[in-house]
């Protein structure tokens, strides 16, 4: 049924006639493209102008545009162009074509200097505005947590169990089995390098030192940002994109109240059990390394622990434990509050979320360096 | 392709969904004849969407066999397939239009991937199939969330109907767009049907849409078919569920 379209001259003189035969179809449209635009050339000053379309075996809206567009440039001055032999059937196609306006220019955009220099002003800019916005949210959700003092009975128990349940709970065999792996292998490097000064026992005093101030809650935090930041950030962006927000707002209820509050309760509980967790089954995968390894057994591992480290050395771990989880919450939700319309902007500010949740994480925790060596602990 | 025109469109055999242990289709048949507007009808929940998403394949089927064009879909390779998919459009309930694409990247998106056509025919065409669905040709470089429910549902007919497909699946096209809009929609499906020779599928609650754009009205219901026919048949039955839906307050409003 389909045959290859054609478009001839059939008349010459002072009239000047075309006749398009064949399928007027999008398949063919680059070979319709390439005669329509021939066929343009040839309006001269003809003083009547037909497109005869009686043969045409079948036609869509591309032949029919490309027909129309062939009408639109043929047409000069009080000279138009006609269609001839339309049957009924494509006539409403045709007429339906003839009613398109003509492309508007669209700005493509072109990349320039100043253009590039505007884009890097307004990023630094935006640091400030992102501070901000942090600083924002943590007052409307300490405000929040007033409120929930005062009227204890708003409080959302489930949800925040709910919560528990998801970032704490579900993430220990993760985190646990990755602090043990980082134990073990720092264990095993202690070992290897001490072992040259025959300093093998003071393995157990880095272990314990690093483990306990440095590397369980840091290590433990950045995975959290990873894995409940974002899931934060991409349920209450996609809660955004559908109106959810809103809906919730017109019922007179505070979406930072509902939804935000409970997760950063339980986000800030979950830390510190996962951060004690982490710190303890990095300590065992390096006890074990220590005594499989380096030959350190069980019993001069703990003696040797219990000389090395304090309840300072503890302290210092967990005591940043909360402060890092409230950080990483208000990053996910401002992330999450500030998602738009489309799948590509929750995309963009679930990474941002885990970007700048690390980021900040890491900070705090110079913060707390420098702080706590001022203080001598 | 002689024997495509008696054939119908879509033959769809003792079709068997299930999800779960609730089967919502149970041994369906159903033809849709070349070049007609099928309406179809059911009450809430009685998987007129599944139906519809079973013959898309979206969703898969216990049992039974589903050919479009001619091509079954099960024994149907991947070119034959794509071929097939190349020659129907969907409109989703929802739209689905791309979030993160304008309005015209999201019509040029099918024609970018099936047709080698310049970009100049396509910036037009989009203009032409934005004209034919009522919509401004200001409304090409918007995103989707900042269109109305109503200019949704258009631009995403627009996107359907924007490979000139021979047939086209409408779920629920008129709900969410006022009276007004409803009839033109209507109106230009019909146009559509008889410019293009188009088929359409269309699911559908609009009263005045099974009055005015439908040739054929199929009635879904306890996972079969319950009865198919034109507009007068249906008026005939004595279905009690079809007596509700054709003779209550709203119907006789309808027909006035």
């Amino acid at each position: 049924m389909t045959s290859d379209p054609k478009l001839e001259r059939i008349a010459k003189g002072n009239a000047l006639a075309l006749c398009a035969t064949g399928t007027w179809t999008a398949s063919f449209a680059p070979v319709l493209e390439r005669m329509v635009a021939d066929a343009e050339k040839l309006a001269g000053g003809s003083q009547n102008i037909f497109i005869d379309v009686s043969e045409v075996a079948k036609l869509d809206t591309f032949g029919a545009w490309l027909i129309e567009r062939l009408r639109r440039s043929l047409t000069h001055g009080a000279v138009e162009a006609q269609i001839a032999g339309l049957s009924a059937n494509y006539s409403s196609l045709v007429d339906e074509v003839r009613r398109v306006r003509a492309t508007p220019v669209v700005d493509a955009g072109t990349i320039t200097i100043t253009g590039m220099l505007e884009q890097i002003g307004r990023a630094v800019a935006g640091v400030a505005g992102t501070v901000a916005g942090l600083i924002d949210m943590l007052g409307a959700v300490l405000a929040a947590g007033g409120r929930v003092l005062i009227h204890p009975r708003s409080f959302r128990l489930t949800s925040t169990v709910h919560h528990m349940e998801q970032v704490c709970w579900r993430a220990v065999p993760i985190i646990v089995l990755i602090t043990f792996l980082i134990g073990c292998i720092i264990a095993q490097q202690g070992i290897f390098h001490f072992r040259r000064f025959g300093a093998d026992i003071f393995v157990v005093d880095m272990l314990g030192v690093l483990v306990l101030r440095e590397i369980g809650v840091l290590l433990v935090a950045i995975m959290v940002a990873g894995r409940s930041g974002s899931a934060y950030t991409a349920e209450l962006g996609s809660m955004k994109m559908r109106e959810e927000i809103d809906a919730l707002r017109t019922m007179g209820f505070d979406p930072i109240e509902v939804l935000v509050l409970p997760r950063m309760l339980a986000l800030v509980l979950a830390l510190p059990i996962l951060a004690f967790l982490g710190a303890m089954a990095a300590l065992y995968g390096g006890g074990l390394v220590a005594w499989l390894y380096g030959g350190v057994d069980p019993e001069a591992f703990l003696l040797r622990l219990r000389d090395a480290i304090s309840i300072d050395h503890f302290i210092v771990g967990i005591v940043k434990a909360p402060v890092m989880a409230a950080v990483i919450g208000i990053v996910a939700c401002v992330e999450g509050l500030a998602v738009q319309g489309s799948a590509e902007s929750l995309g963009q500010h679930t990474t941002a979320s885990v970007v700048k949740g690390i980021f900040f994480v890491i900070v705090m925790d110079g913060v707390f360096a420098i702080f706590f060596a001022s203080i001598g602990m | 392709m002689a024997g495509e025109i008696q054939n119908p469109i879509i033959r769809v055999r003792d079709i068997t969904v299930q999800f779960g242990s609730t089967r919502v289709l149970d041994g369906l048949n159903l033809d849709v004849k070349r070049g007609e507007i099928l309406g179809f009808v059911g009450p809430s929940g009685a998987g007129k969407s599944v139906l519809t998403r079973t013959i898309i394949g979206l969703v898969p089927k216990v049992a039974g066999s589903i050919e479009v064009f001619g091509v079954d879909l099960d024994s149907s390779n991947t070119s034959q397939r794509r071929n097939v998919e190349r020659r129907w459009g969907v409109l989703f309930q929802q739209g689905a239009l791309f979030s993160s694409l304008t309005v015209r990247q999201n019509i040029q998106f099918p024609m970018r991937e099936y047709l080698r056509v310049s970009q100049r025919l396509m910036d037009e065409i989009t203009m032409a199939k934005l004209t034919m669905v009522g919509l401004k040709p200001e409304v090409a470089e918007r995103f989707p969330s900042e269109l109305s429910g109503g200019m949704i549902k258009r631009v995403a007919l627009a996107r359907a109907l924007s490979l000139d497909p021979d047939l086209v699946f409408l779920d629920e096209p008129t709900s969410g767009l006022d009276p007004i809009g409803a009839g033109d929609f209507d109106e230009l499906v019909r146009t559509l049907q008889r410019t293009l020779g188009l088929t359409v599928f269309m699911v559908t609650h609009d009263l005045d849409s099974l009055y005015t754009a439908c040739d054929r009205i199929a009635v879904l219901g306890n996972g079969k078919i319950i009865a198919a026919g034109s507009i007068a048949d249906m008026q005939a039955s004595q279905h009690p569920w079809l007596r509700q839906y054709f003779h209550g307050k709203r119907a006789r409003a309808v027909m006035g």
